[in-house]
């Protein structure tokens, strides 16, 4: 684990922010479950730490563009639980007016490019958010956000290249998340992700993607390069997709695809229970103080849900062009 | 007025626009020595953060030129020859022209993909094709395709201020044309088609570069007793469709002109249009003159007979008016 000199209130906002992330798509696997929701969702479950981690090094005037996993993305950034949990639900008052839904989240006023759901479909746009904010120096930063699936994907190789080229502020952050879809990783995947950077000359770190205080320094270094000038970092970040690929995959997938050792030893490294350890080991807080966050979190989803559920869906009989064209 | 080449006007009217708007960058191959012409100059005036060379990397081209608008700026991608917009097609198509619904218009995305389209240079299937409906077919993007050096530059201005994507398309084989441009900035609004020579007889419709062969072929049939109106839509999306309607229900007769392949091409969709607004109206069946759904070929006897020509609507005017 990483060393840390954070205070008491540093610790808490992360343990806030990640455990926000897990409590609404805890929800929203039920909501699958149950068929509240219209469509399918890829859950982040077991992957906080690297969203949170990364997005607490930024702010508003930072862009990220994420992956059609994309809900904790959102959340850490700043977007509001009940607009994405209205959004999911196919409502009107949901933040992209259910045009969009859970592959589609996005808030621009809070430098949410949004996710994505074309593989890889992130890492090209956060590369021109890179070029603009170059351009405008700002001192503001891009980060794309993507997973070992996406590493596969040529834009990367092109993305590296004429971010390095141009030493642009971006920061391609990729979850190693095991699988690739429904293939595990390895089957798919040749060499380290990580090393991909290297013949670009990129800077490139590996960083341990459950311990949220390492990914949070990690980006800091990041974040320091890009804004002093010194261009963009590929960050592979290790974790696991405690989840599969979409939440009801066990309806109509002919076998199974993982190994439930393989499961319960990720588990057993969940970030947001690692992170709660180190919280009440260090003396930073109380498991009471931790039940207090983990109770207001239950609550803002709970009144998300119940803002979702009660929102109307959009109209149909109204002008289907609006939002085409400006 | 002045004469002026066709690759000169739009010279001209990016260097007017990158004056104009600061907030305006170009990127793309080869775009600081120009190929075309087109670039021409811009680097040494404008310096390499907003006019810049590219690597040969359309993929991600495509895509940061949505990440650059969505974050402020206004962007001219340059992709060369129309068929390299393929290569960079995911971001044009899952993107470019989705997300500003997608996000139920949290943004706009003001960018010109611009390149040339088409054949008739003996340059081969894969910097031949003249995709226009692809990118039709997609609802999210404009799709602007000049015929003559005025044209060419008021429809590119009207794009760079368009706050939407636009597909331009320059006539390959037309970069030398001459015609008259004024000496004046100026406009041409998108979505307005342009009646090119008024007729009674037949209505033809023909798209970019297909415009001189009909012109030549409405001026020969004028001294055969035949009186052809000629529109030029110059806008594929948004189409001026009322223009084209209002001339067919006027002649009764309609020829397309198209250089796209024929299953799906423009001339399809303006075809099925007319059949279904002017069907009363109708004298003789819709006829397009369009590619064959075959690669263009290299050698120029085989390419001079896929792509249309005076002769080819020449003959489809003589076969609708055999019609009653």
């Amino acid at each position: 684990m990483a060393d840390t000199n954070f205070s008491n209130d540093q610790m808490l906002k992360l343990y806030e922010s990640m455990l926000r992330i897990r409590k609404v798509e805890e929800q929203l696997a039920k909501d699958s479950k149950e068929g509240n929701i219209p469509g399918a969702v890829h859950l982040y479950i077991g992957q906080e730490a690297v969203a949170v981690g990364v997005c607490s090094q930024l702010s508003d005037k930072d862009w990220i563009a994420s992956t059609h996993r994309g809900h904790g993305h959102f959340l850490a950034k700043g977007g509001e639980t009940r607009l994405l949990m209205a959004e999911v639900y196919g409502r009107d008052t949901g933040i992209c007016r259910g045009r969009g839904g859970s592959m589609h989240v996005a808030d621009f006023s809070k430098g949410i490019i949004g996710a994505n759901g074309i593989v890889g479909g992130g890492i090209s746009i956060t590369t021109g958010a890179g070029l603009a904010s170059k351009l405008t120096n700002d001192g503001s930063v891009a980060v794309a956000f993507f997973g070992d699936g996406a590493a596969n994907q040529g834009v990367l190789a092109e993305a590296l290249n004429i971010s390095t080229l141009w030493q642009l502020p971006v920061i391609f952050v990729c979850e190693n998340n095991g699988f690739s879809e429904f293939s595990p990783t390895n089957t798919v995947t040749a060499g380290n992700i990580v090393d991909r950077a290297k013949p670009y000359g990129t800077a490139c770190e590996t960083v341990d993607g459950n311990d949220v205080i390492a990914v949070w320094q990690c980006a800091e270094r990041a974040k320091l390069r890009a804004s002093r000038g010194d261009g963009p970092t590929l960050i592979e970040a290790h974790t696991y997709r405690q989840r599969g690929h979409v939440e009801a995959e066990a309806s109509f997938l002919s076998k199974n695809y993982r190994d439930s050792q393989e499961i319960e030893s990720w588990v057993s490294k969940d970030p947001i229970t690692l992170f709660e350890k180190r919280i009440v080991d260090a003396g930073q807080a109380k498991i009471e103080d931790l039940q207090v966050i983990s109770r207001a979190m239950e609550a803002e989803v709970n009144e998300a849900v119940e803002f979702a559920e009660k929102s109307p869906y959009p109209d149909p009989g109204g002008n289907e062009q609006q939002y085409m064209f400006t | 007025m002045a004469k002026k080449r066709m690759i000169q006007a739009i010279n001209e009217a990016l260097d007017g626009e990158m004056q104009r708007d600061k907030k305006l960058i170009l990127f793309g191959e080869d775009v600081e020595i120009s190929l075309f012409g087109d670039t021409k100059g811009l680097v040494d005036k404008y310096g390499t953060d907003r006019i810049r060379n590219t690597p040969i990397s359309e993929t991600v081209m495509s895509g940061m030129a949505v990440g650059a608008a969505a974050a402020g700026f206004n962007v001219v991608c340059h992709m060369m020859f129309g068929n390299f917009m393929y290569t960079g097609f995911d971001s044009i198509a899952n993107q470019a022209s989705k997300l500003r619904y997608m996000t139920a218009g949290q943004i706009s995305l003001p960018i010109v993909y611009m390149s040339v389209f088409g054949g008739g240079r003996s340059a081969a299937a894969q910097h031949s094709d003249a995709m226009h409906p692809l990118f039709m077919n997609l609802g999210g993007l404009k799709v602007v395709t000049p015929s003559s050096p005025m044209d060419a530059a008021g429809l590119l201005r009207a794009s760079i201020r368009d706050p939407n994507p636009v597909i331009y398309l320059q006539a390959a084989g037309r970069g030398g044309e001459l015609g008259e441009v004024p000496d004046e900035e100026f406009i041409v609004e998108l979505g307005k088609a342009a009646v090119l020579r008024n007729g009674e007889d037949l209505t033809i419709v023909a798209i970019g570069a297909m415009v001189r062969p009909a012109l030549r072929s409405v001026d020969f049939q004028k001294t055969e007793g035949v009186s052809i109106e000629l529109i030029d839509p110059r806008t594929l999306v948004p189409l001026d469709k009322e223009m084209i309607f209002k001339s067919v229900r006027k002649t009764g007769r309609l020829i397309i002109v198209d250089e796209a392949r024929d299953t799906c091409s423009a001339a399809s969709h303006i075809a099925a249009l007319c059949a279904e607004e002017c069907f009363s109206a109708l004298k003789a069946p819709i006829k397009r003159v369009t590619v064959n759904d075959i690669a263009i070929p290299y050698s120029p006897p085989l390419e001079k007979n896929v792509l249309p020509n005076e002769e080819r609507i020449n003959n489809t005017v003589s076969e609708i008016l055999k019609f009653a």
